[in-house]
Order: C-alpha cells, then sequence, then structure tokens
C-alpha cells in the first residue's frame, strides 16, 4: 500500500466487496420511469434518493490540490505541456533545459503510453526526468504526477516540467497541480486546431507555435492561429519559436525565468 | 477515451457513498453534465455499463443532466448562452466571454437501495 496516498487501499475495497454482489432477483422490476420526485408504489423493491453534490473529478483534484501543496512547499514554478503528438514539445524540452540547468534547477516528468524514450533524450542532457507510462490510458493524471514527484531529486526552487500525453483532448481536464498548461501547437499542424480542440486552448495559458522555420514551406497563417486562440480564452498568451533553430526561444526561457522567481518569491513571503 | 476514467472516478464515488450512507446497490445516478465540460454524454453512457460490473453500481441505470453554458459577455454586459469554447456571443459575436456555468461533471443524486 502506498503510504502517501493509501492508493492500494482501494483494491482492497474493491476485492473485498465482490462477495457482495451476487444477487438472482430480477432487475427488470426497477425498469420503471424514475424522476427525481419519483414515489415507489408499495410492494416495489424499496430504495431511497441520496442528494450527493459530488464532481465526478473530486478525486483527481484532491491530487492535484496535495501536487501543488507540494510545489508551493519547495517553491517550484511547475508547467504541464500538452499538445497532440509530433508537435516538437520534446525537442522544445530538450533545447529549454539544456539552456535553464546551469541558472535553476529543472526537472522533468514524462507522459507516454510506452517506452522510456522521452526520459532518455531529457536524462542525455544531465537533468533528471521520470518516465511514466500510461499503458492504455489517454492523459497523466494528479495521482501519477504525485508519486512520479518520489523519484525525482528533492529541489528547492526551479521549474519542474511535465510533458503530457501527446493527446489535444483528455489531458485538458486532468488538474496536475501544475501553474499553468502550455499548449504548443506546431506550423505543420492546421491554424484552426484551437477552433477544432478548444477544451484544450481554453485550458492552456500559453499557446506556443513551434516550428517556425518552417513557416516559409507551409500554409500556417499565424495571424489566424492567434486569433482563433483568442476566441477560444480571451487573454491566452502566445509565443512563436523554432526549437530546431532556436529563433524565438529567448522569449520563451523569460517567461519560464519568471515564473520561476515568482514561485521562489511566494515560498519566501510564506516563510517571513 | 478519458471518459473511462472518469467513470471510474463516478463509480469510485458511489462505492465511498455506499459505506458511508449505508447502501447495498445503486438503481439509478443523476450525473449533470454542462456543455462547457470535457466530457462526453454519449461515451459516459457507454462506459458506464462496462466500469459499474461487478461494483455497488452494476446494472444501475445512469440518466444525464445537461446542464447549458452560460457566459458573461462583456460587450452586452449580461449572460448569455454558449454552446461552446470558442464559439462566440450568440448575441453580439463577440468573444470577449467569461464562463459563469456550463463546465460541471457532478453527480446530482443517486437512487439506491
Amino acid at each position: 500500500m502506498c503510504g502517501i496516498c493509501g492508493c492500494g487501499d482501494s483494491l482492497a475495497v474493491k476485492a473485498g466487496h465482490e462477495h457482495h454482489h451476487d444477487h438472482n432477483h430480477d432487475h427488470d422490476q426497477h425498469d420503471h420511469a424514475h424522476d427525481a420526485l419519483h414515489a415507489h408504489a408499495p410492494g416495489l423493491a424499496i430504495t431511497r434518493m441520496v442528494q450527493i453534490e459530488q464532481d465526478i473529478m473530486a478525486k483527481n483534484q484532491r491530487y492535484a490540490d496535495a501536487n501543488r501543496r507540494a510545489f508551493a512547499a519547495r517553491g517550484l514554478f511547475v508547467v504541464n505541456l500538452v499538445s497532440s503528438p509530433g508537435s516538437g514539445k520534446t525537442t522544445l524540452l530538450v533545447k529549454t533545459v539544456e539552456a535553464l540547468k546551469d541558472k535553476i534547477s529543472v526537472a522533468v516528468i514524462e507522459g507516454d503510453q510506452q517506452t522510456g524514450l522521452d526520459a532518455d533524450r531529457i536524462k542525455a542532457t544531465g537533468v533528471p526526468a521520470w518516465q511514466i507510462n500510461t499503458g492504455k490510458g489517454c492523459h497523466l493524471d494528479a495521482h501519477a504526477v504525485g508519486h512520479a514527484l518520489e523519484h525525482l531529486p528533492a529541489m528547492q526552487g526551479g521549474v519542474l516540467f511535465i510533458e503530457n500525453v501527446g493527446n489535444l483532448v483528455c489531458p485538458a481536464g486532468f488538474d496536475l497541480g501544475e501553474a499553468h498548461k502550455v499548449v504548443v501547437l506546431s506550423t505543420t499542424e492546421g491554424e484552426d486546431k484551437p477552433l477544432k480542440y478548444p477544451d484544450m486552448f481554453h485550458a492552456a495559458d500559453l499557446m506556443i507555435l513551434n516550428k517556425s522555420d518552417l513557416l516559409p514551406y507551409v500554409d500556417f497563417d499565424v495571424a489566424k492561429a492567434q486569433t482563433y486562440a483568442q476566441q477560444v480564452h480571451p487573454g491566452i498568451e502566445a509565443l512563436t519559436l523554432s526549437a530546431r533553430s532556436g529563433e524565438g526561444l529567448g522569449a520563451w526561457f523569460a517567461w519560464l525565468l519568471d515564473g520561476a522567481v515568482r514561485a521562489g518569491n511566494a515560498l519566501a513571503d510564506q516563510r517571513a | 477515451m478519458h471518459e473511462m476514467a472518469l467513470c471510474e472516478g463516478l463509480v469510485e464515488a458511489l462505492e465511498e457513498q455506499a459505506k458511508a450512507q449505508g447502501f447495498g446497490k445503486v438503481h439509478t445516478v443523476w450525473l449533470e453534465i454542462g456543455a462547457l465540460s470535457t466530457v462526453e454524454p454519449e461515451a459516459m453512457l457507454f462506459n458506464f455499463d462496462i466500469v459499474t460490473h461487478g461494483t455497488v453500481a452494476e446494472d444501475a441505470r445512469l440518466e444525464i443532466i445537461p446542464v447549458e453554458g452560460k457566459a458573461w459577455c462583456m460587450q452586452c454586459a449580461e449572460a448569455v448562452s454558449v454552446k461552446r469554447h470558442g464559439g462566440g456571443c450568440p448575441v453580439c459575436g463577440s468573444y470577449q466571454l467569461q464562463i459563469l456555468d456550463g463546465q460541471q461533471m457532478r453527480i446530482k443524486q443517486i437512487e439506491v437501495a
């Protein structure tokens, strides 16, 4: 069993419950019109209404809140990088950690369905990284991220990057405890992605337009992409850059360093 | 795809309630899903039957209560209905909208025995 969150418990509960479900009554008797104020006729199985008002994301939210407290206690600036597969998130991360690692502490949590390839690319730069394999899962959740933290060296200040599973849909709904979701859109994709996948662009606070070095060769309209992103998320920040050529990376690094300073100051204020 | 994980969250919440409130069987679950949430009602219905198998909610019925998206339009200076993110104000067409309601995925009530 997990000592921090007790995550072995739910499995034990499930196993313990299995024997209660051997029943042989006919469920058809319950097949009547349901509504909130339904009153049962005498003779039918007695049921009752329970008002619970519970968010089905409540459990993930509890873990996300715990992660956020753990990040704050370490003065960490945490960004959750999201995008479709192939937008260049890992290349951007490799360039980013190489540039920042001598200035501040950095670490990376990688999420993919399979393989440790991405974490290996980060580790090759000398920066600590931990790979989460989600198996069939389509997103990272806050529970998995909380456990990944246990495998990274203790940090005091700096930036923790979480590279989510390449997927413009599912990761939008899962808070991991990050300060910001950062969505990466590359110029080899369509500029209409913000309109097609509005949940993700609504959830992100910064949009990075990557692969700007390819702009002369593709029909990608940067202004339109920015307009569409603003329609979905008024006030979303945007940066255009190329992880490959290095163009525009300075503004991205400055954005990260500014966030790291703010996270560090917040911790100092708390201690004062 | 992530609706499977959301259904698991829903079933875990039902199992917890069963322990806390002392019931052994869930017959019906009423779930509010907002138009601006990150979940597709059809996918929830599909996954619910799979995920509830062998749990307190086996054979339970999932009733989805759709909740309209609402946003504050800065131009109109009033609350308007919105169907999705990025659709704009249905009155003036502005995209300067602040979401007020419609992002929930919330269990409203359950019928139990």
